[in-house]
């Protein structure tokens, strides 16, 4: 049965006899591989667009619908030597780039406003002290107002919008302040030039907003780039199953295109992207993903597969249920929704702040007001003391603060291999006393690796590697990485459940079950002294050989954990797994606190526990049955191997097979956090120093300009020193 | 100094041209991918890479 594949579903139709499809390219790196991919691209007959983004690692395809096949784009891209997967922009992601792409707009507007208003101030300041006629000046400030008005209202519409949402709904951010202090001074400045006053302040709040924008626009944008990432990441990982559509005709189908009912096939060696029922075949399945439990399921007609699980050993033919009837992600999910409603309610740091900020802010303000008028003002003047006040506390580097923090920091774990999920993660995982740690797939490896190889000679971990090729069985698949094998040997025949074997130079060459190749003996040792390894026997002629293989620690697990211990964290282990299993990793990391056999509610039962404690915890795993726990800590962090829904429920996800980035995302949210606490004291600081001098009415619109860039300025120089942070090797 | 009545919304004139073309670059997707951007500057429009740009990148896998 030869499979075809069927990406229609990630084909969009753009009318006018057009087919578009976007797909995720592994390993573009440089203008070869541009020019290389359209070209190969383009080559295909009616393919009218092919062009690679490299920001991305992307490429859009747009072809005349009719006789072409997506699947024939990949394979091009397969012999140009790229691995490409169909990609579905996820909805999030589609709303992230729009909006990236609208406070450029609202940037280039308000840059260009400034600059043109700036251009017009520059002369009426220093005509106000030589000899500049009060027409001029009123025609310059008329200019600036048709400028800035109409920019203002543009490019403030994030911080209007955002402030009118805090407002309606009885809270107080900091767009609150910024926006009443944008629309009074525009506001002042008209009635003044009306009054042909030597004073408007359009330069101010234009600035303000441009500065502000240029925190957001890199903060979203950086925000951007990690989704597209985490999206493409996800687009690799490719869920697909391959789905009946006739007796004896199957077809691979992204996951998302199989409905309950359909049939599928799950050969040995594939992981189920689908909850269903076994209608035919027996197989042991390794469900580690899902439960953290290690040993094989046996499974038989009847029984129940999660998305999730690897066969092992033999094919199975599977009816699609509903994801809801799979009572044990039912309860997943049941857990998980509401653990994620218990952690919206943390406050970030920017909102307390603004929370004290706005209140001082606006009653000094009125304040300044009755003062000049019981100290005999006019009430004209000293509403405009009163403006300037709030203009010169306008919190521009209040505004830049912590944004500009974030995207330095969050720029830097990218390249430490963390992407961050969450806009608010860096300021939770700082306050971390305490990391629980998953054990499969987490502080393991998520992939078997062979622990013995060392003990067998060279060539014949080479030959084994090779004739494993010719194997599904997800053992075998792991004796073939480890040996780095390529190709396979010819004239090999399978056994199923057993093995395979095939005839080398005239001798026998058997690889499989210790029974298959006669070694039961040398299995039982390796077995008496690892009892979690798996075995996979080898044999040639008369020799024998046995491999054993398990999931072993990720390679830096183990300085981790110390360098974590080192910096006060206080570390243990909860995983689904076996006693014995988890004992022994426990000991070997010399984790003192370890719980195995723990079910998902029970998870959540010790987060709990561990919270009324007053501990932060931050929880570190991958399986499905960790999500909920996931959302129920104060900060979580995957693998990038985990389950999809872990992952989309953790704050930060991690690449790669070494634990460090933990370590990394703890020591660049510390730095963060106190940049951006640092930044917090500058800005009010600026503040203490230039809100007297407001108060006692002698800013000027260039003094104003002067102190809001020059804050500004300051606040995002201190923030740049976040990129560094110095990191021991482990 | 009548003049300034003509040059200043000249000037404003062309700023404003500065800014549509930056909306309209904005637009067309120019800042779409900036990474590429700066890669393909240095490629060759010809239909004949450079030699060596096309040897390194037959070599990755």
């Amino acid at each position: 049965m030869q499979a075809t594949r069927d990406f229609s579903h990630y084909v969009k139709h753009l009318g006018s006899g057009l087919a578009h499809i976007d797909l995720a390219v592994e390993g573009v790196s440089c203008a070869g591989c541009i020019s290389k991919i359209e070209r190969g691209l383009s080559a295909i007959p009616d393919v009218t667009l092919a062009r690679v983004n490299l920001t991305d690692r992307r490429v859009a395809l747009e072809w005349k619908e009719g006789a072409l096949d997506p699947a024939r784009f990949i394979d091009r891209l397969a012999e140009l030597g790229y691995k490409a997967y169909p990609f579905e922009a996820v909805t999030a992601e589609a709303v992230e780039a729009e909006n990236s792409r609208f406070l450029l707009r609202c940037l280039g507007v308000a840059a260009f406003a400034t600059m043109n208003v700036m251009m017009l101030s520059i002369p009426v300041w220093s005509g106000n002290v030589s000899d500049m006629l009060p027409e001029q000046r009123d025609f310059f400030h008329w200019i600036s107002a048709l400028i800035a008005l109409p920019a203002a209202a543009y490019a403030g519409q994030p911080f209007f919008r955002s402030a009118f949402n805090a407002l309606r709904t009885g809270n107080v951010n900091m767009d609150v302040p910024i926006s009443i202090g944008v629309i009074l001074a525009l506001a002042t400045s008209i009635v003044e030039t009306i009054g042909h006053a030597e004073h408007a302040y359009f330069d101010a709040p234009i600035m303000l907003l441009t500065f502000l924008l240029v925190g957001r626009y890199l903060d979203q944008n950086m925000r951007r780039r990690t989704r597209a990432v985490a999206g493409n990441l996800a687009a690799l990982k490719a869920e697909t199953a391959t789905k009946f559509v006739g007796p004896d005709e199957i077809s691979v189908v992204p996951a998302a295109a199989v409905m309950a009912g359909d049939i599928v096939l799950l050969r040995p060696g594939e992981r189920s992207a689908i909850d269903g029922i076994v209608i035919e075949g027996r197989s042991e399945i390794d469900q580690s993903l899902i439960t953290g439990e290690t040993l094989h399921a046996a499974v038989e007609p009847g029984s129940e597969v999660y998305a999730g699980s690897l066969n092992v050993s033999g094919s199975l033919r599977i009816r699609v249920s509903a994801a809801s009837e799979g009572t044990l992600l039912a309860e997943i999910q049941r857990l998980l929704d509401h653990a994620v409603q218990v952690r919206s309610r943390y406050v970030q740091l920017a909102d307390r702040a603004s929370r004290l900020y706005a209140p001082v802010v606006h009653a000094t303000a009125f304040l300044t007001m009755t003062g000049w008028l019981i100290a005999g003002a006019s009430f004209h003047d000293s509403i405009i003391t009163a403006i300037t006040v709030l203009i010169i506390t306008c919190p521009c580097a209040l505004g830049l603060a912590i944004p500009t923090v974030q995207t330095v920091a969050s720029g830097a774990m990218f390249r430490a291999g963390v992407l961050l999920n969450s806009g608010d993660a860096i300021e939770r995982v700082v306050a971390v006393d305490r990391i629980i740690f998953d054990k499969t797939g987490t502080l393991t490896l998520p992939e078997f690796d062979v622990v013995n190889s060392a003990a067998v000679p060279a060539d014949v971990v080479e030959l084994a590697g090779r004739l494993a090729l010719a194997s599904h069985h997800p053992v075998a698949a792991a004796l073939a990485r480890a040996a780095g094998a390529k190709s396979p040997l010819p004239g090999i025949t399978e056994q199923p459940g057993q093995g395979v074997r095939g005839i080398l130079k005239g001798e026998e060459v058997r690889l499989g079950s210790p029974t298959f190749c006669k070694a039961d003996g040398l299995a039982n040792e390796i077995l008496s002294r690892d009892p979690e390894a798996s075995v996979v026997a080898f044999a040639r002629g008369e020799k024998r050989y046995v491999f054993a293989v398990c999931q072993s620690m990720r390679p830096d697990a183990r300085a981790v954990i110390a360098a974590l211990q080192k910096r006060g964290v206080a570390v243990e282990i909860i995983s689904g797994d076996r006693e014995p299993a988890v004992r022994a990793a426990a000991e070997m990391l010399q984790i003192p606190e370890w719980r195995a056999g723990v079910t998902p509610a029970d998870k959540i039962a010790r987060i709990e526990e561990l919270k009324r404690q007053g501990f932060k915890v931050m929880m570190v795993g991958d399986g499905l049955n960790d999500a909920p726990s996931l959302a129920a800590a104060h900060v979580s962090m995957s693998p990038i191997s985990a389950a999809h829904l872990s992952q989309a429920t953790a704050d930060l996800v991690f690449l790669g097979n070494r634990l460090a980035p933990v370590i990394a995302s703890l020591d660049h949210s510390r730095k963060a956090l106190h940049l951006m606490r640092q930044n917090l004291y500058l800005a009010l600081g600026y503040n203490f120093l230039a809100v007297p001098i407001a108060i006692l009415g002698f800013v000027t619109p260039p003094i104003a300009a002067a102190a809001m860039s020059g804050s500004s300025i300051l606040v995002m120089l201190n923030a740049l020193r976040g990129r560094h942070v110095p990191q021991e090797t482990l | 100094m009548e003049v300034i009545v003509f040059l200043v919304p000249l000037a404003l004139l062309l700023g404003l041209f500065g800014l549509l073309g930056f909306l309209w670059s904005l637009k067309n997707g120019q800042y779409d991918d900036l990474d590429g951007a700066a890669w393909r500057a240095i490629s060759d429009d010809d239909g004949t890479p450079a030699r060596p740009v096309e040897l390194r990148s037959e070599s990755r896998p």
